[in-house]
């Protein structure tokens, strides 16, 4: 399994993480590794808890099992904060500021990477020329992209991405991807729920399978996953 | 990477933001600030002529008027924010939620409780309070009201999760803004008897100490309660 440097303690690592709502247990045990230079799918029909999984290593639920450690070290707040960037089911726009403002508050929130500006992302994300546009104004389509732009704006390694390819057209499931395969060769990470594999960026893809309801989930190797990735994506590499 | 950010940068930003929104929505921001005008001419008019009588309760009214006023803004003070996934946003943000549960809260009460302290000498004029007593009230509506702030943004993070809280809200805040209004009115009542109105402000005094601590602590762990 290609690695980034050897010995080097993987960017996420997840041991035996579970969560249960009520007693019913949502996913896991589970157990996974993601390096720098990867990007996690993750796998499920709808119910699976695919968002509960994203919520829980954000750190927006408390696992009820299991530890998350970032870069080696175990997860506590400050460090998540800093090195995971959450793009969830709502958008976290505010309908009556225009997609600079808004921009400009998430990034003062958030921090910015170095070297990016709201301006640039906008371009970026094909909202150039909607720099004064309320955010109410914006179809959902649009609003996605604005959400990746802040995304694209944040300075933290790992990405969680909740149905990034929702409300996107074939145009914005492609941006996701080449934002997601340049995020990657800077050395980031993210993992991605989806319903089905038909839109994997041509990226060094792992796959994680959840099972409905109580029914364990099956962790794929990394081998058996990229050819199922290959499947949908003829570019996914091995 | 570029990482770091700071408490004041943060602080700023949502500032901005705030007053950005309020300035998109100002019909709907200058709601309370009406409301409180609207109960302290009625009252003006109500009792009418009779200047002794007014003069007797002018203090507090004002201060009811201030305080229901707060109450009505209080439900808007996290629930948007909640709606649209910006609480989840703040959640994850590497600066303290208490932090910026601070800085919205004293956004709130800049918009809705400064506006009507400052017009407060002009209301209590309509309302033939002794001009010997406006100090007093104005010092207690400056202490009391970010108190009143303080201790409804935990009402409002506690009930951020219910979809309709008005009912919930308003019970819930009573008993914690009673004392608050006991004090602050009382303030007055005690200097317009030559009696020594220091002791009432102090105890609001300690009180808004206290709870610019706590309260932040208090509503951010509700936050998190609540949309977990």
């Amino acid at each position: 399994m290609p690695g980034t440097a050897p010995g080097a303690p993987p960017l996420l690592a997840v041991r035996g993480l579970a969560f249960a709502r009520n007693e019913e247990p949502v996913f896991g045990p589970l157990d996974f590794v993601v390096d720098a230079g990867e990007a996690l799918l993750v796998q499920g029909d709808n119910g699976a808890g695919k968002t509960t999984l994203l919520r829980v290593l954000a750190g927006l639920l408390r696992a009820d099992a299991g530890g998350i450690a970032i870069d080696g070290q175990p997860a506590r707040a400050s460090l998540r904060s800093r090195a995971i960037s959450y793009l969830g089911h709502l958008p976290a726009l505010k309908a009556d500021l225009t997609a600079l403002e808004n921009l400009d508050f998430l990034c003062g929130l958030h921090g910015r990477r170095r070297g990016q500006l709201p301006g640039n992302a906008l371009g970026i994300v094909g909202l150039s020329g909607h720099g004064d546009t309320l955010a109410r104004q914006l179809s959902a389509g649009q609003k996605k992209r604005l959400s990746l732009a802040r995304l694209w704006l944040a300075p933290a390694p790992l990405w969680l991405l909740d149905e990034p390819y929702a409300n996107l057209d074939l145009d914005g499931i492609n941006l996701v991807n080449r934002m997601v395969q340049a995020h990657l060769r800077d050395g980031g990470a993210a993992l991605l729920t989806t319903h089905g594999a038909y839109a994997a960026p041509p990226v060094r893809t792992r796959m994680l399978e959840l099972g409905g309801g109580s029914r364990p989930a099956d962790v794929l190797s990394a081998s058996a996953a990229s050819s199922a990735a290959g499947a949908g994506n003829p570019k996914a590499m091995g | 990477m570029d990482g770091t950010v700071k408490l004041s940068s943060a602080a700023r930003a949502l500032m901005a933001r705030d007053l950005r929104l309020l300035w998109r929505r100002r019909g709907d921001a200058l709601q309370p600030a009406l409301f409180a005008l609207l109960v302290v001419v009625l009252f003006a008019l109500a009792l009418g002529a009779e200047a002794q009588a007014l003069a007797r309760v002018a203090s507090a009214v004002l201060w009811l008027a201030v305080l229901l006023a707060g109450l009505l803004a209080l439900d808007t003070l996290f629930r948007g924010d909640a709606e649209d996934g910006s609480l989840e946003q703040w959640m994850l943000a590497p600066v303290p939620l208490a932090w910026l549960v601070l800085v919205r809260t004293f956004m709130h009460w800049a918009t809705t409780a400064l506006p009507l302290l400052i017009a407060t000498p002009l209301l209590a004029e309509l309302l033939h309070l002794p001009r010997a007593q406006l100090p007093v009230l104005l010092a207690s509506l400056a202490l009391g009201t970010p108190l009143l702030s303080l201790l409804g943004a935990v009402v409002a993070a506690l009930t951020v999760g219910m979809r309709r809280s008005g009912i919930l809200v308003a019970l819930l805040a009573l008993p914690l803004y009673v004392p608050v209004l006991v004090f602050g009115a009382g303030s007055v009542v005690a200097s317009a008897q030559g009696l020594d109105p220091v002791g009432a402000l102090l105890l609001l005094g300690a009180g808004l100490v206290l709870a610019l601590v706590l309260a932040p602590l208090a509503a951010a762990a509700a936050i998190r309660i609540a949309l977990a």
